[in-house]
């Protein structure tokens, strides 16, 4: 079943990149962000992290154009 | 080989501009387009990443020195590139070149090119390289800091005004596309459940699931055109969902003012997914369109309106091409996302060259393939569905004469049978420019796929997925707008600045609507069609902030020692403010009532007073009404145009001084810092 992984592993890829591109808040790059980089601090709780970037995203001019 | 690319450029070109009196192929104009947008690209890009700002791959950004794993991110530059795209392309480059095709397919398609590659994209991309030195500041901030005080607050208005005038110009789109038709209604309204059923998936049913929640949503979209069509075609249900302009005008509002007040979760962020993914479909959608049919252009390269007297906006065609079509070859609003949060993504500064030059190339040829959409359709067909009624008279038939006036042709039989297939029961003066672009659209998907038959669905999907485009600007435009008054707000009594006082929300989200909001009702009660005023307003507007844009870049060369190649953002810069100069003078002082706001002011005056009212003017009172509006519109005119002056001056100011040495050349770069972390390929 290694074709199965390996095209899971694709998948789960393409849809980071996806999300990404659309602008979703990207939980998992900032977790690995501060293990790598901040390793003594608690990373924010996925709900509290998705609530901020959203409110950020909306409240400045540039989020949208026409 | 950029010899020959050159020379297939200049030959398609060349054959455009010369076919005169026969139809020619849209494989010309796209080819002409892509060879002047590679060479463009690959010389004068590369000319603007060496010369001036010398782009260093090993130079740090921001998104390595600041990273936080948040705002600050190495991100790949194809991801960079798509996140960017998809933030600055939206309406704008499907309606301004639709209706710019009044003049004909060849003053749009060379302003379009031409203005790009040496306007629009050199600002994207100098805004862009500035803010990635200066860890990612926005403009209003590069603007206070590079220019002065001065420059700084007028640009902040400068955006205020803007956000205004553009969403209230959008809603009109909008309401002429949906007024009176129950399919389109139905179809875009049922957007906003979907939107809210997608926040709520996304928070309560399986959390954080974001593509799962937008593909259910993209089904349902698809499901939402089907239910339109039934409703449409239900005789009892049909009528209940055939709304006036003016009362789409108010839902409009209500929706606008919900989308502000609301949590964001619920409403914005998954309409903005939703948008997104369609946005890319569509642009892909339409470029294959035009590939596979390779239709040919019916509109003649010029048209006779060239001289001012056109049906759909007036004015000559100097100025007013280069203000009715703005996204696509230079838009001032990109400056705000180019200095927003791309360069907190860029992984190596030399990216800005493919992200911010690139992706502006990339939005003009939406605006090529939108320019060819709508000179698919005859211009007579075109006319019809854009002159307002005021040209045409109310009957397919009075309308056939008038455009016969006008040198076309219009075959009322074939045009009914056109309003039919589409499924609605009136295309005439639909002006906005969107029925018209989806009929074209849906002139060449039915081509590749479905046939005529399918042309009615075709045509629902062009208009919802330009309302969808259109409602993610309003609303997420209200909420920012929202925000920058309630900034302003604070300074006269600090607690309305508090961003969850829900009273300051409330308040702020009502003034801010109301403000979007009168200028999009006066533009659904204006008898000469409302976008022949406010669509000139929004390219003044739009260009005033691409000159603010092209001001500070010009500083920032001059103070980066570089004044010898200013002229690289001065010569764009000069053009804008000839253009807006011009446009602006005519829209405020014009003779012709058409035209001039003042002129049509005292028109509907003298008309008032004699009792001799023009046919679509009911009273008296409705006639002074009126007259306030074109004084109001005068002023909003007058206020662009003196903002580009202070700009302008303070700018030149600051040049002087610094090259004559009165002033040192203090700039806020941040210096020189070789990159720690190594980036892939």
């Amino acid at each position: 079943m290694r074709w199965a992984s390996d095209l899971r592993r694709r998948l789960v890829k393409a849809s980071a990149t996806i999300n990404r591109i659309i602008g979703a808040p990207d939980y998992d790059g900032y977790v690995a962000h501060l293990r790598f980089s901040h390793p003594d601090t608690t990373p924010l709780p996925r709900d509290e992290f998705v609530r901020q970037r959203l409110e950020d995203r909306y409240s400045r001019p540039g989020a949208r154009c026409c | 080989m950029w010899t020959l690319v050159v020379a297939l450029g200049v030959g398609s070109f060349a054959y455009l501009a010369l076919s005169r009196g026969e139809r020619v192929s849209a494989a010309w104009l796209v080819t002409a387009a892509v060879c002047f947008y590679s060479v463009a690209y690959r010389f004068y890009s590369r000319f603007i990443a060496v010369k001036i700002f010398a782009l260093d791959a090993n130079r740090r950004t921001p998104s390595e020195r600041l990273n936080d794993g948040r705002d600050y991110v190495p991100t790949n530059r194809w991801v960079v590139f798509g996140h960017h795209f998809a933030a600055i392309a939206g309406p704008g480059p499907l309606v301004g070149p639709t209706l710019a095709a009044q003049f004909g397919f060849l003053p749009g398609a060379l302003w379009i090119v031409i203005g790009v590659a040496l306007g629009g994209a050199v600002q994207d991309f100098v805004i862009l390289a500035a803010s990635v030195r200066r860890n990612g500041k926005s403009l209003g901030q590069m603007a206070k800091e590079e220019i002065g005080t001065v420059a700084g607050f007028t640009a902040l208005i400068a955006v205020l005004g803007i956000m205004i005038v553009l969403i209230a110009v959008l809603a009109l789109v909008v309401v002429n596309a949906l007024g009176e038709s129950p399919w389109g209604i139905v179809t875009v309204g049922l957007t906003i459940p979907i939107a809210l059923f997608m926040g709520g998936y996304m928070r309560f049913l399986r959390p954080h699931k974001v593509l799962e929640a937008t593909v259910i949503g993209l089904v349902m979209l698809v499901a939402a055109l089907y239910v339109g069509k039934a409703v449409a075609e239900n005789p009892a249900l049909a009528p209940m969902f055939t709304l006036s302009r003016t009362t789409l005008a108010w839902t409009i509002m209500i929706y606008g003012f919900a989308a502000s007040v609301l949590p964001v979760w619920l409403l914005l962020a998954p309409r903005d997914y939703l948008s997104a993914f369609v946005k890319i479909g569509v642009v892909v959608a339409l470029a294959l369109g035009v590939i596979l049919v390779l239709p040919p252009l019916e509109m003649p390269a010029l048209t006779r309106f060239v001289d001012g007297t056109g049906p759909v906006f007036a004015g000559k065609v100097f100025p007013f091409a280069f203000i009715t079509i703005a996204c696509g070859a230079i838009s001032g609003f990109h400056a705000l996302i180019a200095s927003g949060t791309t360069p907190k993504l860029l992984e190596r500064e030399t990216d800005a060259r493919f992200i911010g030059y690139g992706a502006m190339l990339t939005e003009s040829l939406v605006a090529t393939l939108a320019l060819v959409a709508a000179c698919v359709l005859t211009p007579g067909t075109y006319f019809a569905i854009n002159a307002p009624s005021a040209a045409l008279g109310t009957t397919v038939e009075s309308a056939a004469i008038a455009i016969a006036n006008w040198g076309f042709v219009l075959d009322p039989a074939e045009f009914t049978a056109l309003t039919a297939a589409v499924g609605e029961s009136n295309l005439l003066s639909r002006t906005g420019g969107a029925p018209s672009l989806a009929v074209g659209m849906a002139h060449l998907f039915s081509n590749v796929l479905g046939g005529t038959t399918a042309l009615g669905l075709w045509y629902h999907f062009a208009i919802m997925f330009e309302a969808l485009f259109i409602l993610t600007t309003l609303d997420a435009g209200t909420r920012v707008g929202r925000f920058m008054l309630q900034d302003l707000l604070k300074h006269v009594w600090e607690p309305l600045g508090r961003v969850s006082w829900y009273p300051a929300v409330v308040l702020s989200s009502g003034i801010f609507v109301s403000m979007w909001g009168y200028f999009l009702y006066q533009g659904v009660v204006d008898p000469l069609g409302g976008i022949n005023s406010l669509w000139p307003l929004f390219g003044i507007a739009n260009q005033l902030l691409a000159a603010v844009a092209l001001c500070v870049g010009t500083t920032i060369i001059i103070k980066m020692g570089k004044a010898r190649y200013a002229w690289v953002t001065m010569l764009p810069l000069s053009w804008l403010v000839v253009v807006t100069m011009t446009a602006g003078y005519a829209k405020i002082f014009s003779p012709d009532p058409r035209l001039g706001f003042l002129s049509h002011a005292r028109l509907l005056q003298d008309a008032a007073a004699s009792g001799n009212l023009p046919v679509n003017v009911k009273s008296a009172a409705d006639a002074l009404r009126l007259a306030v509006n074109d004084r109001l519109d005068a002023g909003v005119a007058a206020f662009f145009l003196i903002a580009v002056i202070i700009i302008l001056v303070a700018s030149a100011w600051e040049w002087f001084a610094v090259i004559s040495g009165r002033k040192a050349a203090k700039t806020t770069e941040i210096p020189f810092e070789p990159r720690v972390v190594a980036v892939g390929g």
